[in-house]
C-alpha cells in the first residue's frame, strides 16, 4: 500500500513537471525550425498605412497649452482612457510636462521663458531597442516590424516590470477597473477600440488601429500641424524632411533606447 | 514524516492557531484586493512596485542565506554544522514559498500567472528568476526531506542526493544574483544601475539569513531539547559579522561614487532616502535607524565578549534583521522609484490592507517553517533517544 502510494505520487509529480515544462522545452526545441508551423492567414486592409519604422516629429514652436491639452483629450476619447481623479492611479498615453520633467538632465540653468513654461507633449517613444519589450516575461508587450511597440491586454499578467524598465514613465497600470470610471452611457465609449480590465498595463500605441484602416494617429490630426507622423527609414518622408531642416532633440538618447519621437525646439 | 507535526504541546497549537488567524486576516484582505485591484495598495503610477516586491527581495536573501550553513558543512566538511544544515534548508523552503506568494500578490492578473510558462521569454530576467527560485525551492525540499528521512531510518543519505546538494550551492548564489539583475539592468533607474547591486544583495543576504538562523536556534533551544551547539552558533555569528561589514562597505562605496561624482541621477535617490528631496523624506528616519542598527551590530559582533554572550548575540541578530530589512525591504524599492524618471517626487507609503496581506504571507511562511522545524526536531530527538 505504502509503496504503491509512493510510486503513484512519484509518477504524478514527474508528470506534473513534464506537462508544465512542455511549452518551455518547445520554445528551445522549435527555434530555427519555424517553417513547420502553419502560417496564420489574415487579410490586410488595402488602405492601411505602412512604414519600415514609424516616427513622430513634434514642432514645439507650434504648440500651445491648449493644443497639448487637446492632444490628450482626443487620445483619451478614442482609446477609452478613463479620467481618474486619484493622481496615483491615472492612465496617461499622451500628456504635457514642463521642459525640466520631459528632459531631466537637459534643463539649462538659464532657459528661455517660452521653453521654461511650455507644456511638452510626452508619450511612448516606440524605442528602436525598447527596454519594456526586453523585460516582459510573457511577450505581452512586443515590437511590430514597423517599429510600433504594442500591448496585448489579454496576455499581460500585470507584473509591471515594463513600468520599472521604461525610462520615460510612459506606461500606466490599471490599479482599478477602468470600466467603472468610464462614462456610464456606453454610447460615449468608442466601441471600435477595446476597453481594458483592471490589473493590466497600457500605453500609447501610435494609433495602430487607425493606421490599419488608413488614418494617421488621432493626436497628429488634432495637433494643428504641430505633430508630423511618418516613416523614419524613408528619406523622402515628411518626418525625414523636417529632421533634415530642423535641429531636434530626443528624450534621454544617451540610454541607447533609440526613441522614435523627435522634438523641434 | 508529516505526522510528527500533528502531535505537539498546547503551546505549539496556540502558536499554530495564532498563525492561522493572521493568515485568515491576510486572506480576507487579499479577496478584497483581488476584487478591487491593486488600487487598495499605496502603489502608484510613479512607484509601481512597493511592499510586496521589496518583501520578496528581502526573503530571497533569507533563502539564499541558508547556504552559509550548507557550504561549510558539505564543501569544507565543517562537522559542527552537521546538526543544523537541515534548519538552513527548511528555512530556505519557507522563505521561497513566501517569495512566490509575494510575487503572486503583486500581480495585477494573478490568474494569468501561467502565461509565463505558456509564453516563456528567455530574454526576460523574470523568466530566469522564476526558474532559479523554483529550482532552488525543489532542490531544498528534496534534499531536506531525504537527508531527514535517512537520518530517521538510521541509514546514510542516498548517493544521488549529494550532487543535488552541490548543485544547490551555486543555485543559492544564483537566486539572489538574478533577483538583483531584475533591478540593475534597467536603464534610467540610477539607484539600481550599479554593478555592485548583486554583491550587495548577497552580502546583506549572508548577514540576514544566518542571523535569523541564530535567533531561531535560540528559540528552539528554549522550547525543545534541541541545541545547535555553542561552537556552531559562534561560527555562524562570525559569518554574520563579515557579511554585515561587507554590506555596509558596499553601501559606502555607493555613497562615495554618487556624491564624489555628483551626478544628479545617482545622488537624487540617496538624498531622497537619507535627507529627503524637495521636502519629501518619509523614509529618512527609517534609513538612519537602519544604518545605526547595522553599525551597532557590527560593533557588538566584533567584540569577542559581546559576541560570545548568548543574550547579547540574540539582540544583535535582531538588530541585523531589522537593519537589513529596512535597507532592503523598505529603502531599496522606494529609493529606486523616487524620484521618478521624469524627476517627480511622488512618495510611497504602504496601506494597512497591503500590510495585512503581507503579514498573511509571513504567517504562511512561519506556519511552514514551524511545521518543517517541528518534524526535523522531533526526529532529531527520537534519534538521540
Amino acid at each position: 500500500m505504502k509503496n504503491s502510494r509512493r510510486s503513484f505520487l512519484k509518477i504524478a509529480g514527474i508528470s506534473a513537471i513534464g506537462f508544465s515544462m512542455t511549452p518551455v522545452v518547445n520554445v528551445f526545441a522549435s527555434s530555427g525550425q519555424e517553417g513547420n508551423k502553419p502560417e496564420p492567414s489574415y487579410s490586410v486592409n488595402k488602405k492601411a498605412l505602412k512604414a519600415k519604422r514609424w516616427g513622430l516629429v513634434i514642432d514645439t514652436r507650434k504648440l500651445s497649452e491648449e493644443i497639448v491639452e487637446e492632444l490628450g483629450k482626443t487620445c483619451s476619447k478614442i482609446h477609452n482612457i478613463p479620467e481618474i481623479k486619484n493622481k496615483d492611479h491615472e492612465i496617461k498615453w499622451i500628456w504635457g510636462e514642463e521642459f525640466k520633467h520631459a528632459f531631466p538632465g537637459k534643463e539649462n540653468e538659464f532657459l528661455d521663458e517660452r521653453m521654461k513654461h511650455l507644456s511638452m507633449p510626452v508619450l511612448c517613444n516606440h524605442c528602436k531597442d525598447a527596454p519594456c519589450v526586453r523585460v516582459c516575461p510573457t511577450k505581452a508587450t512586443f515590437k511590430r516590424p514597423d517599429g510600433i511597440v504594442l500591448m496585448d491586454f489579454h496576455r499581460c499578467i500585470g507584473c509591471r516590470f515594463c513600468m520599472a524598465a521604461c525610462p520615460y514613465g510612459s506606461r500606466s497600470f490599471n490599479f482599478i477597473d477602468p470600466r467603472t470610471v468610464l462614462p456610464k452611457d456606453r454610447k460615449e465609449w468608442n466601441l471600435e477600440f477595446p476597453t481594458r480590465m483592471k490589473g493590466v498595463v497600457e500605453k500609447c500605441n501610435f494609433c495602430a488601429e487607425r493606421l490599419a484602416v488608413g488614418k494617421t494617429p488621432a493626436c497628429v490630426e488634432a495637433s494643428h500641424g504641430a505633430l508630423a507622423f511618418g516613416d523614419l527609414e524613408d528619406p523622402k518622408s515628411e518626418v525625414r524632411k523636417l529632421l533634415k531642416s530642423n535641429y531636434t532633440i530626443r528624450r534621454k538618447p544617451s540610454l541607447g533606447t533609440g526613441p522614435s519621437v523627435y522634438y523641434i525646439v | 514524516m508529516l505526522e510528527k507535526a500533528l502531535k505537539g504541546s498546547n503551546k505549539y497549537w496556540i502558536w499554530i492557531f495564532c498563525l492561522l488567524g493572521v493568515i485568515g486576516i491576510g486572506a480576507l484582505t487579499y479577496i478584497n484586493q483581488y476584487r478591487v485591484g491593486l488600487g487598495i495598495t499605496g502603489m502608484s503610477r510613479d512607484v509601481s512596485w512597493g511592499f510586496y516586491i521589496s518583501q520578496f527581495t528581502y526573503l530571497v536573501g533569507v533563502a539564499a542565506g541558508g547556504v552559509m550553513l550548507v557550504l561549510p558543512y558539505y564543501l569544507h566538511d565543517y562537522k559542527k554544522f552537521g546538526k543544523i544544515t537541515i534548519l538552513g534548508e527548511f528555512l530556505a523552503v519557507s522563505a521561497l514559498i513566501m517569495c512566490l506568494l509575494f510575487i503572486a500578490a503583486d500581480m495585477g492578473q494573478p490568474v494569468r500567472a501561467f502565461n509565463m510558462l505558456m509564453h516563456p521569454t528567455p530574454g526576460s530576467v523574470l523568466f530566469w528568476d522564476a526558474s532559479v527560485l523554483n529550482g532552488y525551492l525543489f532542490l531544498n525540499i528534496i534534499i531536506g526531506w531525504n537527508v531527514l528521512e535517512a537520518e530517521r531510518n538510521g541509514v546514510p543519505t542516498a548517493g544521488w542526493v549529494k550532487p543535488l546538494i552541490y548543485l544547490s550551492i551555486p543555485f543559492a548564489f544564483g537566486i539572489h544574483t538574478v533577483t538583483a539583475f531584475l533591478y540593475c539592468g534597467l536603464p534610467g533607474r540610477g539607484f539600481w544601475l550599479t554593478a555592485i547591486l548583486a554583491p550587495r544583495f548577497l552580502a546583506s543576504a549572508f548577514a540576514a539569513g544566518p542571523a535569523f538562523i541564530i535567533i531561531l536556534s535560540f528559540i528552539i533551544k528554549k522550547v525543545t531539547n534541541f541545541d545547535a551547539g555553542k561552537e556552531a552558533i559562534q561560527t555562524i555569528s562570525k559569518i554574520v559579522t563579515y557579511a554585515l561589514i561587507a554590506n555596509v562597505f558596499f553601501l559606502l562605496c555607493e555613497v562615495f561614487v554618487a556624491f564624489y561624482s555628483k551626478i544628479p541621477e545617482h545622488t537624487a535617490h540617496l538624498k531622497y532616502l537619507f535627507v529627503g528631496l524637495h521636502g519629501h523624506g518619509v523614509l529618512a528616519p527609517w534609513m538612519w535607524t537602519s544604518i545605526a542598527l547595522m553599525l551597532i551590530a557590527i560593533l557588538l559582533l566584533l567584540i569577542p565578549a559581546t559576541r560570545s554572550n548568548e543574550f547579547v548575540l540574540g539582540i544583535t541578530c535582531v538588530f541585523v534583521l531589522i537593519g537589513t530589512w529596512i535597507d532592503k525591504g523598505l529603502g531599496l524599492i522606494a529609493g529606486g522609484f523616487v524620484p521618478s524618471p521624469l524627476h517627480h517626487v511622488n512618495e510611497y507609503i504602504p496601506t494597512i490592507k497591503e500590510i495585512f496581506i503581507g503579514l498573511g504571507i509571513y504567517g504562511i511562511g512561519f506556519l511552514i517553517l514551524t511545521v518543517l522545524f517541528k518534524i526535523a526536531i522531533t526526529i532529531r530527538e527520537e534519534v538521540d533517544a
